[in-house]
């Protein structure tokens, strides 16, 4: 999904199951980096496991895997799920700590209705079911980072269901075909998040902060492999993955650790592993042996969540104290799909432009900005913020918001360029001092620079054919065919005119003088 | 003038009979001299005698905040007193100091009540009889060998009654503080009398006291009829499964992480937590704590926890058909019998004893029904012995109303302790021999 959830301090969790075919994902190649099976470790079975007829023997089957995600989200609010305590980015630590979430003994959750909100666009623009009424459940451990001995979640009854989401994958050579694929969600849930631990090898000891993690998105996979037709298999879980990049190769070197595993006659273990970023490899967790019960109870300080629609509103109803999911609806912006299809309809754009324009924070904006001002064509628009822009920006680490170019400005050099008052490449020079930020305008670079294009086109044709006289060696080349020669000459008559002169029409100039 | 009533003292306030340092100092020399009781874990006199001060400047200028300014109040062990040590009589919070102030607290002290201290208790209330706490057994004060039945769990209800924006699970509506209207007329009113709480572990001195209330009702003009509440029988088994439930789970908190007794090692988290929950938990406390971890495993949750939540539907119901039949109030036992003698309560574990105990009070909680006991006379030994009304949902005003009609037929004597106080050595006889007794 596109913009990224800001800081908060709830989750919302969601299922996305996705088929897959024969241990590989979109059509690319099978993972690198898995290590061969001789690295089993505690699932190799005590006794010599018996290979019966039936168990397949490598290759011969067609392997299917199943993925589940278990996508962890912070909400976008000002205080914390369940207690009045802001929320900050990267805050000192345990500044941000209120009595309940410290589990002072008798302080209770209050429900912040913002994340209520938040809960239900996020179920709508996924095309969940939202349930009227939902329950927050107790899941119990132990853990240092849990100061209540639990967790507060939405367990038997989440706020959204049965939901999904309609993505784009892009396939094939360079990537230049588009497919279009749903996943499912299971179930959107409001939950607690647990504290922050940052371990002290040093002096053996963990310290706790109870801001609360940060790390906008969090992802825990689901994976099992089986053969089509037959039950699903055993599952095991790789947590706490934090980029889509890690999330894909641990997937894949699961699936294919599994189908070796399950190929030479093993059994996979319904475990809980984690992902080695250096190996690129999974590992089981040490601390999670046996399963886990969380003896969960419904959570008895807080009542049933009751949400409404404009036709079930009680009348007289305060709406300081009710949530209409109608209301929400019609306050839900556009959605990344149908931007992008409006993206591709009103400016012929390409479909994998519209998701690089789409996926990065304020960069839409930008180019609509930019459009604005321009009488450029979108294509031309549309390139230059992708490649050169956009390029800029990635160079320098910065965000949209940060950029020392102005949307205004870059209309005005792609006006410039439009106008042919300058070269391509000139407006590339012109765009790299304006990046520095010095304060002066496309114009006014272009004219203290002399970056104007020749527009005398008598003048031209004389320094061509000056050129060209000076240069016979070349000419005969030319005339016997050879099309690096021109390029030579087109060099020279550039540097002549300190690149104020068009390549293209030098091009035409040139093969117009030498014809005759 | 501290064997007056609350009204009474409050209207000596205003007038300027005394003064709210005079009394708080009253109390507190009455403190001093009742401490064999052990009802107090803390006294807070240092912030009493300010709180007196303020009132006394608050009186002097006019500007006294209501009925309660002035008034001494002492609050049990088990609510957070913003800078006094609350300790839930437990070696678990044995030093802990809260920030800040339990609602209901925090609303007598807005109102200008002043805080004398904090009283003694069960540990976290797990108990019947004040027995098992970390402090020592409470005595009761109309007698040194025996207990004063200390009535458990009873929501605050009455004039405090209403929302809490703390408390999620309050009602919504800004219950106005309501006066009592004094009720001369219960000809109007159905007075149901639930049979199956004619157990016959029931005294007979409470039940006849029950008896005559009944018949006082009646005398009156009152309707007073039989009613059956069927599923009683399966209230206090239903009752263990949810409550012990939830102890397990409220009390996951304590950890020796953030507050709190920590123990010594620190070997591991899991090794520390351990003996930290050992040592801090008294083994009631932690009996509960087990009883509730098995009846929410994922094996049993299904045939306990959720099976008692469908019981308890079904005892709420119960009141619900009462009500609906037209009874306005139901009239009950508050407990078996006067309160027993403590070497003979202690013969029975803490366990039997709640179930014991408890069995007409506890069944309200599930319904979630207003309840108040009122004192009603006292026993053939001098104990007090109390019957309880039980309400409707919300309807809180009328049942306080029917219950402080019925406390000025019965005119329960007040008790005297200057009395007691003046024979002193034969206090301290009557001490050291219960002293012996008392050793946990």
């Amino acid at each position: 999904m596109a913009a990224p959830m800001l800081r908060g301090c709830c989750l919302g969790r969601h299922w996305a199951l996705a088929c897959i075919d024969g241990g590989s994902r979109h059509g690319r190649g099978a993972a690198t980096g898995f290590t061969s099976s001789g690295k089993r470790g505690q699932s190799f079975v005590a006794q010599q496991p018996h290979i019966t007829a039936q168990k397949s023997r490598k290759g011969e089957h067609k392997w299917e895997a199943v993925v589940g995600l278990e996508i962890h989200a912070q909400i976008a609010s000002n205080s914390k799920l369940f207690s009045g305590s802001q929320v900050h980015f990267a805050a000192p630590p345990n500044s941000l700590v209120s009595f309940f979430d410290a589990s002072l003994p008798g302080t209770l959750p209050v429900l912040n209705r913002r994340c209520v909100e938040a809960a239900v666009m996020t179920g709508l623009a996924l095309n969940c079911h939202i349930n009227k009424k939902s329950l927050f459940d107790r899941k119990h451990y132990f853990y240092a980072d849990l100061p209540a001995g639990y967790q507060i979640t939405q367990q038997r009854l989440p706020i959204a269901v049965n939901g999904s989401l309609a993505y784009s994958v892009c396939v094939g050579k360079r990537w230049r075909q588009v497919i279009t694929k749903t996943v499912r969600i299971k179930q959107i849930q409001l939950e607690q998040d647990s504290g922050k631990s940052l371990h002290d090898e040093l002096r053996s000891q963990t310290l706790i902060d109870l801001n609360r993690a940060e790390g906008q998105l969090r992802v825990d996979a689901n994976i099992s492999v089986h053969h089509p037709g037959e039950p699903l298999g055993v599952r095991t879980e790789v947590k706490n993955l934090n980029s889509a990049r890690f999330l894909a190769r641990a997937i894949d070197y699961e699936i294919q650790r599994q189908i070796n595993e399950l190929e030479n006659g093993c059994e996979i273990l319904n475990e809980t592993r984690s992902f080695d970023y250096k190996l690129g490899c999974t590992v089981p967790m040490r601390d999670k042996e046996g399963k886990q019960d969380y003896r969960f109870m419904p959570e008895p300080n807080l009542p049933p969540l009751l949400l409404y629609d404009t036709a079930s509103l009680p009348a007289g109803a305060d709406p300081q104290q009710v949530i209409n999911i109608d209301q929400i609806r019609e306050q839900l912006p556009e959605l990344p799909s149908e931007t992008r299809e409006k993206l591709i309809q009103q400016y012929g754009m390409l479909p994998e432009h519209s998701f690089a324009l789409l996926n990065e924070v304020g960069l839409l904006e930008f180019f609509q900005n930019v459009i604005k001002e321009t009488r450029a064509e979108p294509k031309k628009v549309t390139s230059w913020v992708l490649n050169i822009f956009l390029g800029f920006l990635k160079q320098q680490n910065l965000a949209v918001n940060e950029s020392p170019v102005t949307p205004s400005a870059l209309a005005e050099l792609l006006n410039l360029l439009d106008r042919k008052v300058i070269s391509s490449s000139a407006a590339k020079q012109v765009f790299e001092e304006l990046w520095r930020g010095k304060g002066k305008t496309p114009s006014q670079i272009v004219s203290e620079r002399k970056l104007e294009l020749m527009q005398d086109a008598e003048a031209l044709e004389r320094v061509c054919h000056a050129v060209m006289e000076g240069h016979p060696q070349v000419v005969m080349d030319m005339k016997r065919g050879n099309p690096r020669a021109i390029n030579k000459l087109i060099g020279l008559v550039r540097k002549a005119t300190h690149s104020r002169a068009d390549p293209t029409v030098i091009k035409e100039i040139l093969e117009k003088q030498l014809s005759s | 003038m501290l064997g007056r009533t609350l009204r009474e003292v409050s209207a000596a306030l205003k007038q300027g009979q005394i003064t709210p340092i005079e009394l708080c100092q009253k109390c507190l020399s009455l403190i001093k001299k009742t401490k064999f009781l052990n009802a107090y874990i803390t006294v807070s006199e240092e912030v009493a005698l300010k709180q007196a001060e303020e009132s006394e400047k608050r009186y002097k200028k006019g500007h006294s905040l209501g009925d309660l300014d002035g008034i001494p109040i002492a609050v049990k062990d088990n609510f957070s007193t913003s800078g006094i040590e609350t300790t839930c009589a437990s070696n678990m919070l044995k030093g802990y100091v809260p920030p800040y102030n339990a609602t209901v607290v925090q609303r007598l002290l807005d109102q200008g009540a002043v805080l004398m201290g904090k009283t003694n208790l069960d540990e976290f209330a797990m108990g019947s009889g004040s027995t098992d706490g970390a402090f020592g057994p409470v005595k009761n004060p109309w007698s040194y060998s025996k207990q004063y039945r200390e009535k458990r769990k009873q929501k605050p209800h009455g004039m405090l009654a209403g929302h809490d924006p703390k408390d999620s699970t309050t009602i919504q509506d800004p219950g106005k503080p309501f006066m009592l209207s004094s009720l001369t007329d219960v000809s109007k009113l159905c007075i149901g009398i639930p049979k199956e709480y004619l157990v016959p572990e029931l005294s007979s001195e409470v039940r006849s006291f029950w008896s005559k209330a009944a018949n006082l009702f009646e005398s009156e003009g009152a309707k007073v009829i039989e009613v059956s509440l069927p599923h009683t029988s399966h209230s206090i088994v239903c009752y263990h499964v949810l409550c012990t439930s939830e102890v397990a789970s409220n009390m996951a908190r304590f950890d020796g992480l953030e507050y709190g007794h920590r123990c010594d090692i620190d070997v591991s988290t899991e090794a520390m937590y351990a003996a930290t929950r050992r040592e801090g938990f008294n083994d009631v406390v932690r009996g509960r704590i087990l009883a509730g971890n098995f009846f929410l495993l994922k094996e049993n949750y299904a045939n306990y926890f959720a099976k008692a939540q469908k019981v308890r539907r079904l005892i709420a119901n119960d009141f619900v058909n009462v009500f609906n039949s037209g009874v306005d109030v139901l009239l009950t036992p508050t407990t078996l019998s006067e309160a027993v003698p403590y070497p003979e309560f202690i013969k029975e574990d803490n366990r039997t004893r709640s179930a014991q105990d408890d069995i007409f009070t506890q069944a309200v909680n599930m319904a979630g029904l207003p309840a108040v006991s009122v004192p009603v006379a006292l026993s053939n030994q001098g104990l007090p012995v109390g019957l309880q009304f039980i309400g409707r949902a919300f309807c809180d005003q009328q049942l306080l109303t029917v219950a402080k009609w019925f406390e000025k037929q019965v005119q329960f004597p007040v008790i005297q302790l200057q009395e007691l106080m003046d024979d002193c050595s034969s206090v301290f006889e009557i001490e050291k021999l219960a002293s012996v007794s008392l050793q946990q």
